[in-house]
């Protein structure tokens, strides 16, 4: 029997978030987190989550695995039972709407920010504005990013600065877009970057880098955001 | 573009550039001092002449400047971490002024007294 200690917070009835435990007959198999999640659903019709697609491409499922950010879809049980037991909570830092289901708002309006679109201020050619295989080889590594906030929950400094530190995921974002040879507003972009919290709260932690489900690298991108204002600035 | 008037460079690049000059600075005096330090012996004479060359002079004054500015940009990130009206409601704004406030001056009070040991040494 596997035990597993999951985070609840039920504000309408709750008056403060505990922690329940619970017991699965796992058949002896590596169930992902996800499926270890659906059972006890079963089990307990009460259980709040999010999910979507079940293969670590929607990131919808973040959370808190036995003390570490992931998608609870693509992470096996060998990966995070820790003495038999599976310890979930909701990603740190962000407010609780109910059990393991936080409010994205405060990641989004980050995200936001960077104006993750391409602006373009000249004329649209007839079929497509093209870019060389270098310039797209630029993107890889920062295109994937799935928004799933595993990343930016981990970092300390949003934590303490949430509205004011773009963290990790928009900062990985914002660099895509500054990296883009179709996109005509760099100076722009980096003048929006350049005060002493947006990009500059990052203390190289890597936390970020540790938790990212994709593999994504976000501290190598703050740090050519950092070298692009310098460039720009001297 | 968040200005913070309290923030040393008042924008985000120079106060990184600054913590990192200043970091170089302070390592670098370190490296000396203690090479210094474990290569002579010490004695009242050799320490002060060390003191009263030109260069030395300059490189004590950089090492205390960089270590006021390293410092101020320092305590700054860190008030502006824990002592904040998210973490700690409204007095917190007044706390945290209070604090720079305080730092600043033991900063500036520490760079001018080491001004007046470090020029003195004839
Ligand atoms: S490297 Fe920067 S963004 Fe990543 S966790 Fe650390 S402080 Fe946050
Ligand atoms: S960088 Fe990685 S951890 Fe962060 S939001 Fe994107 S996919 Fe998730
Ligand atoms: S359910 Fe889509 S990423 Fe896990």
């Amino acid at each position: 029997m596997l035990n597993v200690s999951i985070y609840r917070y039920n504000p309408e009835v709750d008056s403060a978030p505990y922690m329940q435990d619970y017991q699965l007959d796992t058949g002896g198999k590596d169930l992902m987190v996800l499926d270890v999640l659906e059972l006890l659903k079963a089990q307990d019709p009460t259980l709040s989550f999010r999910r979507s697609c079940r293969e670590g491409v929607c990131g919808s499922d973040g959370m808190n695995i036995s003390g570490k950010n992931g998608l609870a879809c693509i992470t096996s049980m060998s990966d995070s039972v820790r003495g038999n037991k599976l310890v979930l909570r909701p990603l740190p830092g962000l407010p609780v709407i109910r059990d393991l289901v936080v409010d994205m708002e405060q990641f989004y309006a980050q995200y936001e920010k960077v104006k993750p679109y391409l602006i373009n201020d000249t004329p649209a050619p007839a079929i497509e504005r093209l870019q060389s295989p270098e310039d797209r080889a630029k993107l890889d590594g920062l295109y994937e990013c799935i928004l799933c906030a595993c990343c930016s929950t981990a970092c300390p400094s949003f934590w303490w600065n949430p509205d004011k530190f773009i963290g990790p995921s928009g900062l990985l974002q914002a660099y895509r877009f500054l990296v883009d040879s179709r996109d005509t507003a760099t100076e722009e972009r980096l003048s929006n970057l350049d005060d002493p919290f947006s990009v500059f709260r990052c203390h190289g932690i890597q936390n970020c880098v540790s938790v990212c489900p994709k593999g994504l690298n976000p501290t190598r991108a703050i740090g050519h955001i950092r070298s692009m204002l310098m460039g720009s600035a001297t | 573009m968040i200005t913070n008037v309290t923030s040393f460079g008042r924008s985000g690049l120079y106060d990184w550039l600054i913590q990192r000059v200043s970091g170089v600075i302070l390592a670098a005096y370190t490296f000396f001092m203690v090479a210094y330090l474990l290569c002579n012996d010490v004695t009242f004479e050799s320490w002060s002449a060390l003191h009263a060359m030109l260069p030395m002079k300059i490189f004590n004054m950089l090492a205390v400047i960089a270590l006021g500015a390293h410092a101020w940009i320092g305590l700054w990130c860190v008030v502006t971490d824990y002592v904040t009206t998210r973490m700690m409601g409204a007095k917190a704004t007044m706390i945290r002024v209070a604090v720079q406030m305080l730092s600043g001056l033991v900063m500036l009070v520490y760079i001018i007294w080491a001004i007046d040991i470090f020029w003195g040494v004839k």
